[in-house]
């Protein structure tokens, strides 16, 4: 992969290194003995770490000039199996933490290892971890293929994808160490904020290049959505994590906002890391890889507009409904109750256009579970946005805040949603980057698809029901006028879903783990395949792929 | 509508202009107004800042994720309000930067926890909960009685807490250091120092039980004891809104 580097790129990208490697040594010296100290000494590593592979590649000669007529898809293949892998972990720490509410000794004396450090590596590691690289890396192979363009350059790919990792690792690593702004989903501190700020300008900057040379003249739907994923989620993260560091050499700093201001602006933010981050992305992922794999277009090119514009402006009007009741004055939590119910319009039409371009294909929605992790997904996508804008009814949030309805809301969405339409568009990519007409196993597919659906069925009932009985348990009362149940009492009527639910995660952890184990297996019997055929070179993708238009 | 759009995606620069416009209206409308409007957030005029240990606590707190199981915020519903007392108002959290109002109760809300138990029921909840609460699904943090409170940087913190508009006087910053020792061993001489900038009101003990060391122990209970308790603003404004 570096060999097809060109040599000023790889000069380039050794000078990066050897700037990042200064800026890890003068982190290290400010913060010695400290958690940002630490995170010096990692950035270095990092940077040494890119830079051994680079250095012994260091002097190839320069690449073969026929690979600038074809695709650049290596970060993307690389992107791929980091984002299994981040899967992997996050949810195993997911199975973890549930299973810490279950039994709260299943860990050791040590800080790093407590529920509250573990969590937010948890939703940062699937999040950020396991669907940001997902993100990324099927961005680059979708952009590609609507614009008929190439890359603009091979550098900056990696540096987005290898620069986002190891913010994901500082975040990470961070929370273990006590390193968190506990702003929920953006947890990170100041240091790794800023490093994700110029990561981000330079995705930008290669969307908006390769857009630029494209040579169809429209940009398809699904860039509009990557777009406006990359835009907006700059711009919640700029304002969100406004804060003063105590010195430049530590890593603590306290935000701008407080109190009202700083819950509004956090949930926000919070309300559309979800909007844009887990649903506009994924959507962009949708739009591609199910009209792709079900032979058929998009059905309705006017429905992906309204469902476009109208989650693009709706959405960020919605995050007061994280607020209800709450010291936030009541204006706000009404504007915000009303758009999040209009927005159920554009999401159902999302949903809806999805699930219409698969009429004429449900023989293979049958057959190819592939397609049916797509259109699984969009089912969840529907059922979890109908559940959102029902939760926004001031009424219904009332009894919902505060319990585990909302961990099951998160979880229909986030397990039925974001990581089936995820794993779903990998198993469609896997093959069409590795040059093989198919998965290593059909039947491994298979069986994640029953792991990944039955688990989530499984977490996500349970909640319901704990999340429901909760509420109603801190709301009784008893004839005599009198709260019914203690705190205590409604703790204990948990218990059973608490375990329920870590069994389902299990389960859906180990679909993601037979996953992983199958897109692995098929990269190495392509490689052995491509040895023996001995014809080395990759088959252009110009022409082969036809690209797929929005049509009504 | 769908020629109008063509010529849109047609452009790119067109698109992402349009993106960030229509992006933005929403969070402009929602939250610049909380910065201007006046009675967003009530007088309070007897409202105190935390002293540097409480708020050496606070950071412990935010540090061990407690925000992850316990709210600090009291809905206007009948059942919060009999259960934890008084519904939060916006002016008791003026101070927190950030806010730790929390989205999720696997614990009981707090923000009226301050002198609710003894310091010692806190330290021996908090070094095993099961201990205390057999029930209970809460971690054990028995690392904070074994870790020495970290002090020098404190004078750091209070300016830039100042710098976000927190009203920390130039003797409260240069002083932070001591006026955490003073606080939690109260027969030294630098315990003069704390009431004298923070309020007689203010608690001076050893929180863990333990005069001779400063331990991560003794700001968390520190800053758990003062919970709610910053001003009565609330106690003092009539519960109105229940149910709104
Ligand atoms: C896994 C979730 C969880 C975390 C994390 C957690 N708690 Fe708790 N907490 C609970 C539960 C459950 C209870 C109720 C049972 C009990 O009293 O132990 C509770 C009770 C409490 C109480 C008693 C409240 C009352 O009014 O009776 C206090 C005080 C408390 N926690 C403080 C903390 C602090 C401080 C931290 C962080 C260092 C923390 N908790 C972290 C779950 C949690
Ligand atoms: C193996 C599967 C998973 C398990 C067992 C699991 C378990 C958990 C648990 C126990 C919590 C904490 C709930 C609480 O505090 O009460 C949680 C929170 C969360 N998880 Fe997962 N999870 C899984 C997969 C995922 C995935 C794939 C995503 C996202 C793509 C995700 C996103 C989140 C989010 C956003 C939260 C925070 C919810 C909130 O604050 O309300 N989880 N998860
Ligand atoms: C129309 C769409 C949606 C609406 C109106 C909506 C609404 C809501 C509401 C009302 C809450 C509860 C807030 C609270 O009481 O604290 C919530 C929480 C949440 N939702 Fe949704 N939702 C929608 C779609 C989704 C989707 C598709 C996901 C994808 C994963 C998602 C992820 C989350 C998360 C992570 C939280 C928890 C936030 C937290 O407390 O930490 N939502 N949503």
């Amino acid at each position: 992969m570096i060999a097809r580097l060109t040599v000023a790129e790889r000069q380039s990208a050794l000078l990066i290194l050897i700037v990042m490697s200064f800026l890890g040594l003068a982190m290290a010296v400010a913060g010695r003995g400290t958690p940002f100290g630490l995170h010096g000494f990692l950035v270095i590593a990092a940077s040494i770490g890119v830079g051994i592979p680079l250095l012994r590649k260091f002097y190839a000669p320069e690449p073969n000039p026929a690979q600038f007529e074809q695709y650049y898809d290596d970060p993307t293949k690389v992107g791929i199996v980091l984002a299994m892998l981040w899967a992997i972990a996050g949810m195993f720490v997911g199975v973890w933490v549930a299973a810490l509410l279950a039994w709260p000794d299943l860990t050791i004396d040590a800080a790093w290892a407590s529920f509250g450090r573990l969590r937010p590596i948890h939703t940062s590691g699937v999040i950020f971890g396991f669907g940001g690289n997902a993100l990324i890396a099927t961005s680059f192979h979708v952009l590609q293929r609507t614009s008929r363009a190439r890359l603009p350059d091979q550098l900056s790919p990696w540096f987005v994808l290898l620069g986002y990792n190891l913010f994901c690792i500082v975040a990470a690593t961070g929370y273990m160490m006590g390193v968190t702004q506990s702003k929920e989903y953006a947890e990170p501190e100041w240091y790794a904020d800023i490093w994700l700020v110029i990561v981000w300008v330079v995705y930008f900057l290669i969307y908006i290049r390769t857009l630029a040379r494209r040579k169809e003249p429209h940009i398809y739907v699904a860039n509009w959505y990557y777009m406006a994923f990359i835009l907006v989620v700059a711009i919640l993260h700029i304002v969100n994590n406004l804060a003063v560091p105590v010195s430049f050499g530590g890593f603590k700093s306290y935000s701008a906002f407080s109190g009202v201001q700083d819950a509004m602006t956090q949930w926000w933010y919070g309300h559309n890391a979800v909007a844009f981050f887990l649903t506009a992305g994924f959507l962009g992922m949708l739009y591609y890889y199910l009209p792709k794999r079900a032979g058929r277009p998009i059905f309705s090119y006017r429905l992906s507009i309204i469902s476009f514009w109208g989650i693009t402006f709706m959405y960020m009007w919605a995050g007061s409904h994280h607020l209800h009741y709450t010291a936030l004055p009541q204006w706000v939590q009404t504007l915000g109750m009303t758009f999040s119910i209009v927005l159920l319009v554009p999401s159902w039409a999302s949903a809806g256009n999805a699930l219409a371009t698969l009429n004429g294909a449900w023989h293979k929605v049958r057959d190819d579970a592939t397609l049916r992790f797509m259109m699984v997904a969009a089912v969840f996508y529907g059922i979890s946005t109908f559940e959102g804008s029902f939760m926004a009814i001031r009424a219904v949030n009332s009894l919902s805040h505060y319990t585990d309805w909302t961990v099951g809301h998160v979880h229909a969405g986030a397990l039925g949603w974001v990581a089936m339409i995820t794993f779903g568009s990998i198993y469609a990519l896997v093959p069409w980057m590795w040059k093989r007409e198919t998965m290593y196993s059909a039947r491994l597919i298979e069986v994640h698809f029953w792991l990944a659906l039955v688990g989530t069925v499984v977490y996500v009932f349970a909640m319901w029901n704990s999340g429901i009985i909760q509420g109603l348990m801190w709301r009784t009362y008893t004839d005599s006028g009198t709260l019914a149940y203690s705190f205590i009492d409604s703790l204990v009527a948990m218990h059973p879903y608490y375990i329920a639910r870590a069994f389902g995660g299990l389960l859906f952890l180990l679909g993601a783990i037979v996953g992983t184990y199958n897109v692995l297996m098929t990269i190495r019997v392509a490689k052995r395949e491509r040895a023996q055929s001995d014809g080395g070179t990759d088959v252009p993708s110009y022409g082969r792929d036809p690209v797929l238009q929005a049509g009504e | 509508m769908s020629e109008f759009h063509r010529k849109i995606e047609r452009n790119t620069i067109r698109f992402v202009l349009a993106i960030i416009f229509v992006a933005s209206i929403g969070g402009i409308v929602e939250i610049a107004p909380l910065f201007t409007i006046k009675n967003t957030v009530e007088a309070a005029p007897d409202m105190r800042v935390y002293t540097p240990l409480e708020l050496a606590g606070r950071n412990i707190y935010m540090r061990e994720g407690c925000y992850a199981c316990h709210s600090q915020m009291i809905r206007t519903l009948r059942d919060e309000v009999e259960r934890y007392g008084p519904y939060s108002l916006a002016v008791e959290s003026q101070y927190d930067h950030p806010m730790l109002w929390g989205s999720k109760r696997t614990g009981p809300d707090i923000a009226r926890l301050g002198e609710k138990y003894s310091d010692a029921w806190h330290v021996a909840h908090l070094y095993n909960p099961r201990d205390v609460v057999p029930e209970s699904v809460m971690p054990a943090y028995r690392w904070l009685l074994r870790n020495e409170l970290k002090i020098d940087d404190l004078p750091g913190h209070l300016r830039a807490m100042r710098d976000v508009g927190v009203p920390y006087t130039d003797a409260m910053i240069e002083n932070a250091a001591k006026d955490a020792f003073g606080q939690a061993t109260p027969e030294s001489d630098a315990a003069a120092g704390v009431t004298e900038r923070y309020g007689a009101a203010t608690h001076m003990r050893a929180f863990d039980g333990n005069a001779g060391r400063l331990t991560e122990m003794d700001a968390l209970v520190a800053y758990l004891q003062i919970l709610g308790k910053l001003t009565d603003a609330a106690q003092k404004t009539e519960q109105t809104k229940i149910g709104e």
